[in-house]
């Protein structure tokens, strides 16, 4: 007998996609999506359920339908809405749904999406994050805030429902194609504010890898938190360089009111939080993910940032492709005029 | 206009001294050289190289005697022939530069000059080194090379960093390295030195001096205040530093690396003049349970020199605290000759490294037992402050 998933926030593309593939995965029988909005697009044969996730509806859902894994994506970082809207959403919405879920007594597995971003951003963090650390610097507001939350109350339902395997994944910074976060918004601006005399180390995680990582989690069922990256580190000039885009390098200070000024232009424009993580960065330790989670991202750091430049839109500072290989360089060229 | 000059006075005189008659003086034949002074005698020529397109590039407007023109002329009109050509650089040369400007520099020269400007700077193989060189030009740009997970970038930091240091080490202060010997050629170890010299200037000049001695990078371990700091923390982690804190001694010593501690940290870089040379207390010991943890040897290093580049004898408590930064030193010239006491006195140093103490051989629970490591850290401790006074007895003076 398959299983039977409910998947919160599959209006969004990741969560559509998700649940599009994991209705297609023999392990499992049926796909419920859940979300306060109809999903854009088609969802094969995912069952979608119009509800919000902080109304008691969604007790009598998992309940009706004998939810055995409960997949918690909706917790985004901002989106619509202004920032209390948000905040209400990922952390009343997941409250409520911890609630509907301890009295649901077919419930076997839980499966959250938490963030990198609880280990905060600080000149005081070491390298690389494992899964038992805690931030240096207590996030006080923003996605951060909401995140650290969230994983509270995770925590709360993992001791109260001690025969439920709760598995909490915290992945990098996403890219893709398609994905949209505050992050990508940045590289996406045509010349790319840098905070001067900091060069933050920055780890991304491919989109295909996090979709494959958590049906991974949600199929294989592993109790634990894990940290999600590609390989490897990339700096933010590194990053910008690679995109092609002029970068300009703005006192710390400035990059903040620089962003207020650009929000009110309506340019999307790095946030408080976001300009201290692109002042020191953060580097996720992997060796759990490996190990006890068992999934191999496909994707580096380093690839997974090349498939999202090849997507955008090149920067002016763009170099055409080299015609010769490097290596060597005086034979190939001489052999070449001869050629 | 010549005509109506009342009182002759300088060049103006006599012809032949820039008058601007149509006929040069003699000393001005005699600095074009024996071509133009040829000419002017309209002698057949005999230029061994004559140089074609220059001639034909070149109509010329002016010259001084009838046959010249004429030649000119023909070189311009036609293809440059062996016997009519021949004539027509030697016009060029003067006219090109007196009458043209606007024709500038031909391609061919400019090709000349900067090859032979390449051979200058980058030798024999220029070829091959310039090509290398725009390839790295191109790496930097493009951001297509690689830093590890803690922000090292090891082609910077050759090419750059420590390229810039080396000179500093080897003139400026003559390090002398003794004992490289005892830096292990590979794997982890952990270097534990002393601490003085107000802007740390010693942790550079090791980082230099073990990597000409070894082939090897320190990693040093920094405080958090130089990774708060923009441009200096930006610089460290380029450099191959990282926070000094347990999670990432182990992780780098781990990963096999040579990684460089300063235990004494502020209390020994900003420690006055008068106390130079006395070790301070090794922090809290937390570099030798590491080194336990890890298994790999503590080799000690011992500086000497540093303490006397920025003799601190002051220091303004209050405006530190309102910085928020450990000391602002006074030094005998720092604020007093401006950025001038920022340039260290030029005195010699003497690095060296000690026999290497083995952790290897303590039992599991070894870098828990808080005991065991304040006495290895003592051992550290004596070993370093020992070699300190032995280096001192040594050094014949501060400048020496």
């Amino acid at each position: 007998m398959g299983r039977v998933v409910l998947v919160t926030g599959v209006s969004s593309d990741l969560g559509g996609r998700f649940a599009r593939r994991l209705s297609s995965d023999p392990a499992v029988e049926r796909v419920i999506g859940v979300d306060v909005v109809p999903p854009p697009g088609d969802l094969g044969s995912v069952a979608f359920v119009r509800a919000d996730i902080r109304n008691p509806v969604i007790a009598k859902v998992i309940a009706g339908q004998e939810v055995d894994t409960v997949v918690h994506l909706s917790v985004r970082p901002g989106g619509t809405g202004g920032r209390s809207s948000v905040k209400e959403h990922n952390v009343i919405g997941t409250m409520q749904l911890l609630a509907a879920c301890q009295k649901a007594p077919s419930l076997e597995r839980l499966v959250v999406r938490s963030s990198a971003a609880v280990y905060g951003s600080s000149s005081r963090d070491p390298a690389m994050f494992t899964e038992d650390m805690a931030a240096k610097r207590m996030p006080r507001s923003g996605f951060a805030k909401d995140v650290l939350e969230v994983e509270g109350y995770v925590r709360g339902f993992a001791r109260r429902r001690p025969d439920v395997s709760v598995t909490m994944l915290r992945p990098a910074n996403l890219v893709g194609r398609r994905e949209r976060s505050p992050l990508l918004d940045y590289f996406r601006l045509p010349v790319v504010p840098t905070p001067l005399g900091f060069d933050a180390r920055l780890q991304f995680l491919d989109e295909e890898d996090f979709l494959s990582a958590l049906g991974h989690a949600t199929v294989g069922g592993v109790h634990g938190t894990f940290n999600l990256a590609g390989d490897g580190v990339l700096t933010l000039s590194q990053a910008v360089r690679r995109l092609g885009r002029p970068s300009l390098p703005v006192p710390t200070m400035a990059l903040g009111s620089l962003g207020g000024v650009l929000k009110q232009a309506g340019v999307p424009a790095p946030s408080r939080e976001l300009t201290e993580f692109l002042c020191f960065g953060r580097g996720l330790d992997t060796d759990r993910m490996r190990r006890v989670l068992g999934f191999e991202p496909r994707h580096t750091s380093e690839s997974a940032f090349a498939e999202f430049a090849a997507t955008v839109t090149p920067g002016v500072l763009t170099l055409p492709r080299p015609v010769t290989p490097v290596a060597g360089t005086v034979g190939t060229v001489g052999s070449g005029g001869h050629g | 206009m010549a005509d109506a000059e009342v009182i002759p006075l300088g060049t103006r005189g006599r012809p032949g001294r820039g008058s601007g008659s149509r006929n040069p003086s003699s000393a001005a034949r005699s600095l074009a050289g024996p071509s133009a002074a040829r000419r002017t005698s309209a002698e057949p020529p005999s230029d061994p190289k004559p140089e074609h397109a220059d001639a034909a590039t070149e109509p010329t407007t002016e010259a001084s005697t009838e046959a010249a023109t004429e030649q000119a002329a023909q070189a311009g009109q036609t293809e440059p022939r062996e016997d009519a050509g021949t004539d027509a650089p030697r016009v060029d040369v003067r006219e090109s530069g007196a009458g043209a400007p606007g024709d500038g520099i031909p391609v061919s020269d400019w090709l000349a000059a900067f090859t032979s400007a390449a051979a200058e700077v980058f030798g024999d193989r220029y070829e091959q080194r310039l090509a290398e060189f725009l390839a790295f030009l191109r790496r930097r740009v493009t951001g297509d090379y690689a830093v590890d997970e803690y922000g090292f970038d090891a082609e910077v930091t050759e090419r750059f960093l420590l390229a810039a240091l080396r000179p500093i080490a080897q003139k400026w202060f003559r390090v002398e390295v003794r004992g490289a010997e005892n830096i292990p050629t590979d794997g982890g170890a952990l270097v534990v030195s002393n601490h003085s010299g107000t802007i740390p200037v010693d942790g550079l000049m090791t980082m230099v001096s073990v990597h000409d001695s070894t082939g090897r990078h320190l990693r040093p371990l920094g405080a958090d205040l130089v990774f708060k700091m923009p441009v200096v923390g930006e610089i460290a982690r380029k450099a191959g530093a990282t926070l000094a804190c347990n999670e990432d001694a182990e992780r780098m010593l781990r990963g096999g690396e040579l990684v460089g501690v300063w235990p004494e940290g502020f209390k020994g870089i900003g420690k006055p003049y008068s106390e130079r040379y006395r070790l301070q207390r090794f922090g809290r010991g937390g570099f030798v349970s590491a080194a336990m943890r890890t298994g790999v040897p503590i080799v000690p290093c011992s500086v000497v020199g540093a303490e006397e580049i920025y003799p601190l004898v002051g220091n303004v408590p209050s405006l530190a605290r309102l910085l928020g930064v450990p000391y602002i030193p006074i030094t005998p010239f720092f604020p007093l000759l401006g950025p001038l006491g920022l340039v260290p006195l030029p005195s010699k140093w003497l690095i060296e490294f000690g026999e290497p103490i083995r952790t290897d051989s303590y039992d599991e629970g070894a870098a828990d037992d808080p005991m065991l490591v304040f006495n290895v850290t003592d051992q550290v401790r004596e070993t370093v402050q020992q070699t300190l006074y032995t280096l001192l007895m040594q050094r014949r003076s501060v400048f020496a």
